[in-house]
């Protein structure tokens, strides 16, 4: 496997400021959707509310298919431009597909109306909890249909964060992703104290690593005088500062980063964001927010610091651990589906860390896989949690999941499939992407791989403790019953679903498609 | 090797039709009540009138060109592992296909007679397309992997059809045991395709028949030996052989055709297939000879002391399957003589199972000779098949046996030197207990006083019974005959097992060793009319001599097994459940305890105190800098 070639674009150190050439036919993509997200503002202002949700999510959907079908345009594209601040190559173009795709599955999802009365997403995010006016939310027609062009900044922000060659437009578009989530995660129809609490949370302790990155980016400059990653690791060479500078704005620079990806020691906010968000928008978080983070480390790791990886090898070792570690151990004491799923995913972060391990190419498309492939699976899954439920909403805690099977077979047959993916057990992606993520990382970190497989095998009982409840605990007297959803959330959890058995079974095309687009550009 | 063309590229569809059959006949459960008797027969019909095109077919080429390959698709592709699913179509095989799908035909036929008042018919049916499906896949495939699924295959469906009447004890006890027993046997075929591919990197015969010549000589008899015990296990012989008595508490057809006529030779089939292997590997051709030579004589002893005449004709069943071991034992070829006699047997033994099964239809399922005696007036054309597919069987001159068996004599006889004499007397003294138990069987059945008791009325079988009988009576007697003349089998088996040679001195010459031989046979015979026929039949057993005794509970092969291999592995067993219960589960428990108690703990941690969260985090930071720092200045 050859070594990751990091091909360095032609710099020029210039100190008067010129217009950078800008190529729009690599950054189309991007601009599309914050254009469907301006038309989505206007939306608003225009069109009277009767037709404003499906006109939203018509809007957003369309944005989202577009931007989607030019990347596959312009697949193979490989420009570093708009004044070297962004590089459009083949792994960013992956993850943007990637994320286009996830988001517009989760946007089905938001804009299921069926099984919850007007939608999941709350009428008018700003009222007093608990006031009589908030009470009548509950039954009203409205919807906050904002949460469509929020989710398209969003988007626009985790398509620029994997691509960005330049610490500061990364740091740019953390913000432009992270905002509409702060304010997205507060918008649950139901149980609007949490979600206004999760939504609280995510903000504050956002900025705190904002705050870590920014630092981070500032002790790095000190150091390299620059912010374009490509310079920083010409910097390494070269520089005659101190290195203190460079790796305390590193350790700053990933601390905010990891947290973005949700892993331990940064992941408190997880759980219970997860929780309170709409399911829907958790869905959206956990699928795409992640491969976004994913997609910015393993830039920074990949493109900044390649050649001091020596170094960086420790703490990555570390985080993985303490992720696996957590998420396995923390998530066998968990009694709510949606917690469950939240440190599933903490410790899913941490498998994928150790595919990044090994800096080559194997390494890298393993992980572009094992994203892509969670991903999917991630989405059906919380598109499933919100069809159980009862007259408070989603039931979202396991003893109310008891005998599901009993009631609804094809619904805990299928959920129950998705867990197993999750699992790794094999004939599912979840298996194949471990499989490739592993083998990727054995010949550097032989202890880790073993760690992870016993991690695996931990988190396996959680899952399957879901899967024994559904099928061989006795259904409870009033327990919750599967909503049938409309065509929306259907198309979203098939899509996933089908995704996540195709990819157990057939893996080639997309092993292929990652390995073809394991190439980065600095 | 050239590629499938024509006709012979639907070769897929001998696989796909029988499974697609069994599937639905299995699935659909009730629904496929009323007609699922008659897809189940309609299957191995178009299969064999598509077998015996695709012969022709075959047949047309000459030489090199009988040997086809279809490749269907790449299974397994992971790095140097490679394993292309693909059909080889050679004689042998179709040789095989004819025997499985003919055969398989008559007796699926024969059946929806048999079980015409069995409620759970389409069950079985779909049991026996299964197995139809998985014994084609056994011999058309092109590698031993794909022979490795399709043998497995066959003993689930022979496990399942054991095991057909499963509310009986002893049907389901018999099932475990035959499971058993092939678990042993196919322990040692898988080393031995483990071994290949450690060795030789690949599982198609092709590439395994190529490479093994160049392997050291031990590694090409620890192949050898270990797939004679996969072999062994399958085919019921010495040392693996008590299952196979005991599978005749399944419905008599599958006796007849899983027992009997087809699953069981797949061991012959293994070893003909392999003799490329066996050719380099004089020690392990010996140690066939000897399993089978063995096998051969245990068969008979045992099958004269037997009153269960199903019981006999299984017993019968292990001894001439030695005979084809000693046959294909014996190396380069012999190996087409053993084949013969494993279609000849086919034939006959199949004959006598369907005859024994119309006994059992026409006497309420009684199967004790002790009770039948007579019947040969009432179910003439019973007795008819039961004589043909008898007089076959000890190879009365110019039966099927008489071609096929001798000449397993005669080459036996020609490997020269003691172990040539040793292995052809034992043959010869088999053909003459073999002619004692067989007579002993025709004349308790069919012969003598009625014994049967007032509440039986037995009849003859309905023609869909009877008409496959027939046929197979019919080929019996001219089996043998029809496949050796000119040469037939042997030539047209040449291009897989290699040309017959012919040995220009026999230790006995031709006509000698014949004469011989009819002594030997007509003396059995004749004692055995001298104590059964003469005399009438006890209706309960007699006390018996020491060796009537010992024949009767099979040469004490079941104490053996359950002394030397049952109680000790039950105390094996008794002490692993102790150290399971204690220590593993103990230890298990442990850290499922230590986790969940951890998880609690751990949990504490989860305040949902935002102050509490970027205290962490901030902990989490002046970590990862002090890594970072430390990892940098260490």
């Amino acid at each position: 496997m050859s070594p990751l070639t990091v091909v360095a674009a032609a710099g020029t150190g210039t100190s008067s400021f010129t217009t950078p050439s800008i190529s729009y036919a690599a950054i189309a993509p991007i601009l599309i959707v914050l254009a469907a997200a301006c038309v989505g503002v206007l939306v608003e202002a225009a069109v009277p509310q009767a037709q404003r949700f499906y006109t939203q999510v018509g809007v957003t959907l369309l944005g989202l298919v577009a931007a989607f079908v030019d990347v596959i345009a312009i697949r193979g594209h490989s420009v570093v431009t708009a004044g070297r601040a962004l590089a459009i190559d083949s792994t960013s173009l992956f993850l943007q597909g990637t994320i286009l795709v996830l988001a517009a599955l989760s946007v089905l999802l938001m804009a299921e109306r069926s099984v919850e009365f007007g939608s999941s997403i709350v009428a008018q995010a700003a009222v007093v909890v608990g006031s009589p006016a908030d009470r009548r939310l509950a039954t009203s027609e409205r919807v906050q249909t904002e949460v469509f062009p929020l989710a398209l900044f969003a988007v626009g922000g985790m398509l620029i964060f994997p691509a960005a060659n330049n610490l500061l437009l990364m740091f740019v578009a953390l913000e432009v992703l992270s905002l509409p989530l702060y304010l997205m995660a507060g918008l649950s129809r139901r149980r609007r104290l949490l979600s206004q609490e999760a939504a609280i949370k995510y903000f504050l302790l956002g900025a705190f690593a904002s705050a870590f990155f920014l630092y981070g980016i500032a002790l790095i400059y000190g150091y390299a005088n620059s912010v374009n990653l490509p310079d920083v690791l010409a910097a390494q060479s070269t520089s005659g500062s101190s290195d203190v500078l460079l790796y305390l704005g590193f350790g700053m620079l990933i601390v905010g980063l990891l947290f973005k990806a949700g892993i331990a020691p940064f992941h408190s906010w997880t759980p219970d964001v997860y929780q309170g968000s709409p399911t829907p928008v958790t869905a959206f978080m956990a699928s795409c927010t992640k491969i976004a983070a994913f997609g910015a480390i393993l830039r920074v790791l990949y493109v900044g610091f390649s050649t001091s990886s020596w170094n960086w090898r420790p703490i990555i070792w570390a985080v993985a651990i303490a992720s696996i570690v957590v998420g396995a151990i923390l998530g066998l004491t968990q009694t709510d589906l949606k917690r469950i799923l939240a440190y599933s995913s903490i410790a899913h972060a941490g498998f994928i860390l150790i595919g990044l391990l090994s800096i080559d190419q194997a390494g890298l498309s393993s992980v572009l896989f094992y994203l892509a492939s969670y991903g999917l699976t991630t989405v059906a899954a919380f598109g499933m949690v919100t069809l159980v439920r009862d007259a408070n909403g989603e039931a979202t805690h396991l003893s109310q999941w008891s005998g599901l099977a009993r009631r609804s077979p094809l619904f805990a047959v299928t959920f129950a499939f998705l867990l197993l993916a999750f699992a790794g057990i094999p004939l599912t992606s979840g298996f194949i992407g471990k499989f490739v993520v592993f083998r990727a990382a054995y010949h550097v970190a032989a202890p880790l791989v073993v760690i992870a497989l016993i991690g695996s095998a931990v988190a396996a009982f959680f899952y399957l403790r879901i899967v024994v409840m559904m099928f061989f605990a006795e259904p409870a007297e009033d327990g919750p019953t599967v909503t049938i959803p409309s065509v929306f959330t259907m198309l979203a959890i098939t899509v996933g679903t089908a995704a996540t058995l195709v990819l157990g079974v057939f893996p080639q095309p997309l092993l292929d498609l990652a390995d073809n687009a394991a190439k980065l550009r600095g | 090797m050239s590629p499938a063309h024509g006709i012979q590229s639907a070769a897929w569809l001998l696989v796909v039709l029988p499974a697609l059959s069994a599937a639905l006949l299995l699935l659909l459960g009730k629904r496929a009540d009323k007609w699922g008797h008659l897809l189940g027969a309609l299957v191995p019909v178009a299969l064999f009138i598509y077998t015996v095109a695709l012969f022709f077919s075959i047949k047309s080429e000459s030489g090199e060109g009988r040997v086809r390959d279809l490749h269907l698709f790449s299974w397994i592709a992971v790095g140097g592992f490679k394993v292309d699913v693909g059909f080889l179509l050679d004689p042998l095989s179709l040789t095989f296909a004819l025997l499985i799908t003919g055969v398989g035909s008559l007796i699926h036929i024969y059946s929806i007679g048999y079980m015409a008042h069995d409620e759970g018919r389409r069950r079985f049916f779909g049991y026996l397309n299964l197995f139809i499906a998985a014994m084609l896949l056994l011999v058309l495939g092109d590698n031993f992997l794909s022979l490795y699924v399709g043998w497995e295959g066959v003993g689930l469906a022979s496990y399942l059809l054991i095991a057909y009447y499963y509310n009986r004890d002893s049907a389901a006890t018999a099932a475990k045991k035959a499971f058993i027993a092939n678990r042993v046997g196919d322990v040692g075929l898988s080393i031995a395709i483990m071994l290949m591919f450690a060795y030789l990197g690949t599982t198609s015969f092709q590439g395994v028949f190529a490479g093994v010549g160049g392997l050291p000589h031990g590694v090409v008899t620890a192949i050898a030996l270990m797939l004679l015990l996969g072999a062994c296990g399958k085919s019921g012989q010495f040392p693996l052989q008590t299952w196979l008595p005991d599978a005749m508490e399944g419905p008599t057809p599958v006796s007849a055709l899983i027992h009997a006529a087809t699953m069981v030779t797949a061991g012959v089939y293994l070893i003909a297939r392999s003799a490329p292997i066996f050719d380099l590997t004089g020690a392990g051709r010996t140690v066939v000879t000897i399993v089978g030579a063995i096998t051969l004589l245990y068969g008979c002893v045992c099958a004269f002391g037997q009153d269960d005449l199903k019981k006999v004709l299984a017993y019968s069943t292990v001894s001439q399957i030695g005979y084809m071991f000693l046959a294909v034992g014996l190396g380069k070829g012999v190996y087409a003589i053993g084949i013969l006699h494993l279609l000849g047997h086919g034939f006959f033994k199949a004959a006598l199972f369907l005859s024994a099964g119309s006994v059992m239809h026409a006497m309420n399922d009684r199967i004790d000779m002790r009770r039948f005696g007579g019947l040969v007036r009432i179910m003439p054309i019973t007795y008819g098949v039961f004589l043909c597919g008898y007089l076959a069987i000890i190879g009365f001159p110019l039966a099927t046996g008489y071609f096929t068996k001798d000449k397993i004599i005669e080459a036996a006889l020609d490997k020269g030197g003691t172990s040539g004499w040793v292995l052809g007397l034992a043959a010869l003294l088999g053909a003459g207990l073999t002619a004692f138990y067989m007579t002993r069987a025709l004349l308790m059945t069919f012969h003598g006083q009625r014994r049967w008791e007032d509440d039986v009325h037995p009849h003859e079988a309905p023609a869909t019974m009877t008409v496959p009988m027939i046929v197979l009576g019919f080929l019996s007697l001219v089996g043998g005959f029809v496949l050796t003349f000119g040469g037939g089998l042997q030539n047209w088996l040449a291009p897989v097992v290699g040309k017959p040679e012919e040995a220009g001195v026999h230790t006995i010459s031709t006509p000698v060793l014949t004469a011989l031989t009819l002594v030997v046979v007509a003396g059995g015979a004749a004692g055995a009319w001298l104590v059964f026929g003469r005399n009438p039949v006890p209706v309960t057993q007699p006390a018996g001599s020491f060796v009537t005794v010992a024949a009767r509970r099979n040469l004490y092969a079941d104490a053996f097994n359950e002394s030397v291999l049952m109680r000790p592995g039950q105390w094996l067993v008794r002490g692993l459940v102790f150290f399971d219960n204690k220590g593993v589960d103990g230890a298990v428990n442990t850290v499922a305890a230590g986790l969940g108690g951890g998880s609690g703990r751990l949990r504490r941690l989860q305040t949902g105190f935002v102050r509490s969260y970027a205290l962490s985090m901030l902990a989490g930071t002046a970590a990862v800098l002090a890594v970072l720092l430390a990892v940098r200045f260490s």
